[in-house]
């Protein structure tokens, strides 16, 4: 509850700063001092309860899993101001406003993780993606902006209507919109209209399919993701890099959640009837994705859009938290966020202050700035799944929640397969950096040298991915602590 | 009336939204055949709020918060819709044109 106060009021402060504050880097500072106490407060109410009481109606339900999701997601988003918040500061004019719908896009993602009723997952979907609309066309004389912004737009709004329809459908056939299915009572005889228990459960059944396609739209999952690439290429390449690391670990946890609660009760005996099959249709989700992600990344010329198509390769990895529901997946999803967020967010930053954004642009960037050419190798790595760093043992619980399932043996086969098809577009940026030289010799990969603080930054977060590589319990101990 | 009038026409307006969304190029009509599926959410959610409150004569309120939903679902709208029009705008004033046809450059 905090956490979600607190980022609103954050984001309305910031807006007020705006007016009230004139030294643009003044704004940094007032974003990371509100941050820090974001964090404070969440972790101030993970052992000793909330501030602010206030009853909710069981509308959203605070545990230990949403509370540490909470914590990543502060975490990260400060990692991510104190990284890029030069670059958001280039972006255009209005440096505090955008720090204000970041907060208030971090306030979505809280909400996200401690929904405990429908309502309350729409309200939380969609204070999560109106600011990243506006973020996304921020940069507004840029065609390409302006094109991402609307197709976002367009095709988000779509994906809301379809979850309002599966909504109102589920409520049809359910009589609630709480997560936990409450059994109706008795329909009593008089007066009642003529509904017979099978309409109902047809209902739950469709309207659970269309929140399932609408939130694979949010996820990006194929094939739902045609948006992503084009978005993600479109967006300034900071607010990229928040997309594709917060916020999509945000949807996703809300779709674990939704899919825990629903997915097991939902009708089987109906759904039997029309052919519907949970597990069958996310391992479908899966599989496409993986497919449309990778085969798609290996045949980019530009690193921008080859980690647009990467990170749909990575939610098909994440959706294996969705297909197994266990705590094994809650777990895996958790180390997950951590270490894609952290991992994306490190990339984008270099990523950001180069000139030139094809595999090409990265020549030589080892002999150059050995420093970032080293971070950026482990973020890299990481991404792939290598041992030794975070995002191996992400996958690898994400692997080991299927195999704890007992029977999907040939989707573990093919999650290896795909991973091992992803290291083929992560090394060629190494590759690139590390054994091609560059043409231009005088002139620099990058738009400005960067200060020793950046690298400094830079080299500290991938020892930090490298340290939950080696000991990945050391993040999960939170979770039970 | 029977509740299969009300779903039948709430997804008659649900698929003219999306056919609309499908085939229309202009951004405006796009944009209003995506309110038309959240319309037809709106009169779903409030014919089974009816429906549920007939179906539980007994239970205080049964039903009351599909109705409830509803009002979120407007307040909501009316925020997406400020934001889709500012962005619409911005796109007619860079490119003339609001055409999502137009818009193909990302693609290559």
């Amino acid at each position: 509850m905090n956490a979600i106060i607190l980022s609103a009021v954050l984001g309305v402060v910031m807006m007020f700063s705006s007016v009230l504050v004139s030294n643009q880097k003044a704004y940094k500072g007032i974003a990371l001092v509100g941050l820090l106490i974001i964090l404070i407060a969440n972790i101030n109410e993970t052992y000793n309860g909330p501030i602010f009481e206030i009853n909710t109606y069981n509308m959203l339900a605070f545990d230990g899993f949403s509370l540490f999701f909470n914590t990543i997601a502060i975490v990260c988003t400060g990692v991510y101001f104190i990284l890029t918040s030069k670059q958001i500061e280039k972006v255009g004019g209005h440096t505090a406003e955008y720090f204000t719908l970041i907060f208030f896009v971090l306030c979505g993602a809280t909400i996200l993780s401690a929904y405990n009723n429908l309502l309350m997952l729409f309200i939380g979907i969609e204070i999560l993606t109106i600011p990243l609309y506006i973020l996304t066309g921020s940069k507004k004389k840029d065609l390409k902006s302006n094109e991402a912004a609307l197709k976002y737009f367009l095709m988000g709004s779509f994906s809301t209507g379809l979850m309002l329809m599966g909504i109102a459908l589920i409520y049809g056939g359910t009589g609630t919109f709480a997560l936990e299915k409450i059994i109706p009572a008795a329909a009593s005889a008089q007066g009642a209209p003529a509904v017979t228990a099978q309409t109902l459960s047809f209902l739950e059944v469709g309207g659970m399919l269309l929140v399932t396609f609408s939130l694979a739209f949010k996820v990006s999952a194929a094939p739902f993701h045609f948006w992503l690439p084009d978005v993600y290429y479109g967006a300034p390449s900071v607010f990229t890099s928040f997309m594709a690391s917060v916020v999509k670990a945000a949807a996703f946890v809300a779709f674990l959640k939704l899919f825990i609660a629903r997915a097991a009760g939902t009708s089987v005996d109906v759904s039997k009837i029309i052919g519907v099959d949970w597990k069958m249709i996310v391992a479908i989700l899966i599989i496409c994705t993986l497919l449309v992600g990778n085969i798609s990344a290996v045949r980019q010329q530009n690193v921008k859009r080859m980690l647009a198509y990467s990170s749909i390769a990575q939610a098909g990895f994440m959706l294996f938290a969705i297909f197994s529901l266990n705590e094994m997946a809650k777990e895996g999803i958790l180390l997950y966020a951590v270490a894609y967020s952290l991992a994306t967010i490190g990339i984008f930053a270099i990523l950001s202050r180069m000139k030139d954004y094809t595999f090409a642009g990265y020549n030589g960037l080892a002999k150059s700035n050995p420093a970032l050419a080293f971070a950026n190798t482990v973020f890299l790595l990481s991404l792939a799944g290598i041992p030794l760093t975070a995002g191996f043992f992400a996958k690898y619980y994400m692997l080991a929640s299927v195999m704890q399932t007992g029977h999907y043996m040939w989707l573990v086969i093919v999650g290896v397969l795909f991973a091992a098809v992803s290291a083929d577009y992560y090394f060629r940026v190494i590759q690139s950096m590390y054994f091609k030289n560059s043409e231009s010799e005088n002139e620099g990969q990058l738009e400005e040298n960067p200060s020793n603080i950046f690298k400094i930054t830079v080299v500290a977060l991938a020892i930090v991915i490298i340290l939950v590589g080696v000991f990945p319990n050391s993040v999960l101990y939170w979770l039970y602590n | 009336m029977p509740i299969q009038y009300y779903i039948g026409l709430a997804i008659a307006l649900f698929c003219i939204g999306v056919v609309g969304v499908l085939i229309r190029r202009n951004a405006i009509i796009v944009f209003m055949c995506i309110e038309i599926m959240l319309n037809a959410a709106n009169l779903l959610l409030v014919a089974f709020s009816k429906m549920h409150a007939a179906l539980h004569p007994t239970v205080a309120n049964a039903g009351i918060d599909g109705q409830l939903f509803v009002f979120f679902i407007m307040v909501v709208a009316a925020a997406e819709i400020s934001v889709g029009l500012a962005i619409i705008v911005m796109v007619y004033r860079n490119v003339h044109s609001i055409d999502v046809n137009f818009l193909n450059r990302l693609k290559n």
